[in-house]
């Protein structure tokens, strides 16, 4: 997510490339540990507060086996330090990427280590299939995924909802139902942070992940299939039936005007503007942080509804812990991040979810965490961002690619052909194809 | 910067700078004292202005990667690309606008300042908006422009008059449940049956919020039918969850009362107006047979004062100009206010004791002798203007860029944001560069005294 990774690099720019390390852990070592005395160094683009809940979960590692485990931050760049550490035959033993692009070209470049079957053997019974799928490159098993992010979360004024006497839908049929109802009793149903280009981009993501499935959404993310493709359209047709000027605050044109946060907060306030804002699990922060409500009794959130009985999916973020050393610590340090106790110690903490079916859900602190996390255990379909993992230029730049055609887009919904015109003519600037 | 370079001529005008200037030169003598002088001068220069200029020119004529010559190629996208283009329709606007808006309004105030007391406070309060920084500026007008009153400024002015004299109706966003209601004149509604005594009329209406019925308002009923009147209810025709029958009075829905509820003749002239009461009954009495319409005027549904759209695509380059114009003023009243104070009374007083009219002097006489100022003024400005940037990216939402978009926008937007191409950045660089070498040597040449 823009807003987060922007805090990141604001936070890691701060703290540069310092070496930290996980202090006053693993310095005895007492007898039975197999690993004591053994060194192994991580290396993440955590910002501070989860490179702090980060550390703690090295220092249990550290008690568990008695090697010692070094954080190292990397700063924005990952892939940049990640190179030329490489190149100087130097890298750290263990990376936490946050692209899953970046594993793909660390693989096929032989960089990365492929991981031992006993992690391999943990991963498939602890997770999902499709996370060990996203973890492998050409049939070799190289990332296990520690963290994992919902962007698939549909958030909505409680006593909106109770006044209008509606549940959370289930499917986009129910959520025609839903808007229509709400709108009735006297609540605009939609707000849509218009004003900035990627909360549209995820708008699209969800709805052509469960319209068109998995397959297509691979293919549309590397661009081998063409954005004016017949699904591309009928996503867009869906949008465009969610998307009326008297289902959204302000109308289209009033939405186009409001950017991400004023989105957040407008769901918020008694009466609030709208009923429902759709946007990734950092909602909640936002919710409970500038727009004081509390979670469950002011509001709550439901999974993106599905489209024609399409399978529980998830779009989202993730990071993935690769291997770049056969050091014994780092093939147990790995393991030990694929284990149900390695999640729990952080998901306790806040600010984390896990794709581990193992892991306990009532350690989440509140139930929305927790809820959140529940989907990602149960998605049978998961996806990472589209926008994210296109070339910048198509998908995260204001003013043009994805964003712009789709604020234009929003203009005119129905002038599908046109904006599907637009966009296929600058993804395949963009994707130089 | 342009503003200490011009400020100087200002203050000098009356002493007739350019004379000066034209006095016989003397060759510049090139020794090692000489050199030592201008070395870490040159060196400036030459590092932060000269290196970067020819740096710019080559890296223009590179790919996106910078490894390969294209030649003119990335010119071609550039004026091939609608953004760009658009961007520099946007600049033309920006440039036949703003310069002579500041310089007119710099006239204005300066010659009015002159008359009243207190002018110093006022020009200090004029200038001040340049102390801000121009992005802070930005973000000022930008909650100034917002289209909601509650947060915008200017629309918060506008809806205090306009609720002023149109009177938002209590009723406002209600819509009918039935399709019988239909749109009448205005925002009012009509129901689209006639009525004859004996009748009873059902109003439904949805869209409107449980939390804005008045306090007052009691479960709506079916109202029984009452020989020779015409009775009716309007009510919230909303049951949670949609159940109910629509057009019905369903338990628990809500009368709307305070409702002016209308009887129309067929030929349009209102028989008789009443108002709803708690539970939303009305009726008429006193009715002399024959068949009416029943209407709800629009003064019911009159929206408040929803804000101008002052950054939406069609309104937001005049929005930003006007900031810009707010930035500026300042600068273009104390310049030529200078100037003004400068100026020779005799020759004003010769022309009032000639009997000249106040604006005669003003025509004929204060403006010929600030037209050199004036100049100055609007040559700096037409400079600035070009390379307008900082509060065209603050004010305009990312959703209205595009709109918005001035060439320098678009050079930070192709080289510094996603897209990373320095290839098509550097040539826009240089065609902004050439656009404003020539107002820049007009200048040169009017700072030498070539035309004084």
């Amino acid at each position: 997510m823009k807003g987060r990774s922007a805090l990141r690099a604001l936070v890691l720019g701060v703290v540069g490339a310092v070496v930290l390390t996980a202090c006053g852990t693993g310095s005895t070592t007492p007898s039975g540990k197999p690993l004591a005395g053994k060194k192994v160094e991580i290396a993440a683009v955590w910002s501070k507060d989860e490179q702090k809940n980060f550390e703690a979960v090295l220092a249990a590692f550290s008690d568990k086996t008695g090697a010692t485990a070094t954080f190292t931050s990397t700063g924005d760049k990952i892939g940049t330090v990640l190179g030329s550490r490489i190149a100087s035959n130097s890298p750290p033993d263990v990376a936490v990427l946050p692209q899953p692009g970046l594993l793909h070209d660390l693989a096929v470049k032989g960089s990365l280590k492929e991981l031992d079957s006993a992690t391999a053997s943990l991963v498939s019974q602890n997770y999902a299939a499709v996370w060990k799928d996203l973890g492998t490159v050409n049939g070799k098993f190289y990332g296990v995924f520690y963290k994992a992010a919902n962007k698939s979360t549909v958030w909505y004024n409680v006593k909106a909802f109770g006044q209008a006497g509606v549940t959370p839908p289930k499917s986009i049929d129910d959520a025609t139902r839903v808007l229509t109802t709400l709108a009735a009793s006297g609540v605009k149903p939609l707000s849509i942070g218009g004003a900035d280009g990627w909360t549209l981009t995820d708008w699209f993501e969800n709805v052509y992940l469960r319209l068109a499935g998995p397959d297509k959404y691979d293919a549309l993310t590397k661009h081998t299939i063409k954005w004016t493709d017949d699904s591309v359209k009928a996503t867009l047709r869906v949008l465009a039936a969610l998307f009326q000027d008297q289902l959204i605050a302000g109308g289209r044109s009033g939405a186009l005007q409001t950017d991400f946060p004023t989105s957040v907060s407008n769901i918020a306030g008694n009466p609030p503007k709208a009923a429902i804002v759709y946007e990734g699990d950092f909602v909640e922060g936002i919710l409970t942080g500038t727009a004081h409500m509390t979670p469950i009794t002011d509001f709550n959130f439901f999974p993106f509804p599905d489209i024609n009985g399409s399978p529980p999916s998830v779009m989202g973020g993730g990071d993935v812990v690769v291997r770049f050393t056969d050091n014994p610590a780092a093939v147990e340090l790995v393991k030990y991040l694929a284990s149900p106790e390695a999640a729990q110690i952080w998901a306790a903490k806040g600010g984390f979810s896990s794709a581990n079916k193992k892991v306990d859900l009532s350690v989440y602190p509140d139930p929305i965490a927790k809820a959140s996390a529940q989907a990602l255990v149960n998605a049978q379909v998961f996806r990472f961002d589209m926008s994210d993992q296109a070339p910048a230029a198509f998908g995260g730049t204001t003013g043009s690619g994805e964003w712009a055609d789709l604020q234009a887009w929003l203009k005119a919904p129905n002038n599908i052909d046109a904006a599907t015109a637009q966009l296929e003519k600058d993804a395949a600037a963009a994707y130089g194809s | 910067m342009s503003t200490t370079v011009s400020a100087a001529p200002a203050a000098g005008v009356d002493e007739r700078l350019g004379r000066a200037a034209q006095a016989p030169r003397q060759e510049p003598k090139w020794n090692l004292t000489t050199v030592g002088f201008l070395l870490p001068a040159g060196l400036f220069v030459g590092l932060f202005i000269v290196y970067p200029v020819i740096a710019t020119v080559i890296r223009s004529f590179f790919n996106r990667a910078g490894d390969s010559f294209v030649g003119f190629g990335n010119y071609g996208q550039v004026f091939s690309d609608g953004r760009t283009l658009h961007a520099l329709q946007n600049n033309i606007i920006w440039v036949v606008i703003f310069p002579a808006a500041v310089t007119g309004l710099g006239v204005l105030f300066a010659v009015l300042l002159e008359r009243v007391p207190y002018r110093l406070l006022i020009r200090t309060l004029l200038f001040m908006p340049m102390a801000v920084s121009l992005l802070a500026s930005g973000v000022i007008w930008r909650i100034m422009y917002q289209q909601s009153p509650d947060t915008g400024a200017l629309n918060a002015v506008i809806a205090s008059v306009a609720n002023a004299i149109t009177h938002p109706g209590h009723y406002t966003g209600a819509a009918p449940s039935q399709p019988d209601l239909v749109q009448a004149v205005g925002d009012g509604y009509q129901l689209n049956q006639s009525l004859a005594p004996g009748d009873v009329a059902h109003v439904g209406l949805i869209r409107f919020p449980v939390a804005e019925i008045p306090a007052s308002a009691r479960p709506a009923q079916d109202p029984a039918p009452q020989p020779g009147k015409i009775v009716g209810v309007v009510w919230r025709d909303f049951k949670p969850g949609g159940g109910g029958q629509v057009g019905q009075v369903d338990p628990g829905e809500s009368g709307l009362p305070d409702m002016t509820v209308q009887l129309v003749d067929p030929k349009g002239v209102v028989a008789a107006q009443t108002q709803s009461d708690a539970t939303g009954d009305f009726a008429f009495g006193n009715l002399n047979g024959g068949s009416y319409f029943l209407v709800l005027p629009a003064q019911n549904f009159h929206p408040p004062f929803g804000g101008v759209q002052w950054l939406g695509s069609s309104l937001v380059t005049p929005a930003i100009i006007l900031a810009a114009i707010w930035v500026w003023v300042g600068f273009a009243t104390v310049t030529i206010g200078a100037g003004l104070a400068t100026m020779s009374r005799d020759l004003l007083e010769a022309a009032r004791v000639d009997g000249a009219t106040e604006w005669q002097v003003f025509r004929r006489v204060t403006v010929p002798l600030l037209s050199p100022l004036m100049i100055v003024v609007f040559i700096t400005l037409v400079i600035n203007v070009l390379k307008i940037f900082d509060l065209v990216l603050a004010i305009a939402p990312q959703s209205v860029i595009p709109d918005a978009n001035v060439i320098a926008l678009q050079l930070f937007l192709v080289a510094f944001t996603g897209l990373g191409d320095f290839g098509i950045g550097s040539a826009i660089a240089v065609f902004l560069f050439l656009l404003v070498i020539p107002v820049m040597g007009f200048n040169i040449r009017r700072f030498r005294g070539g035309e004084a």
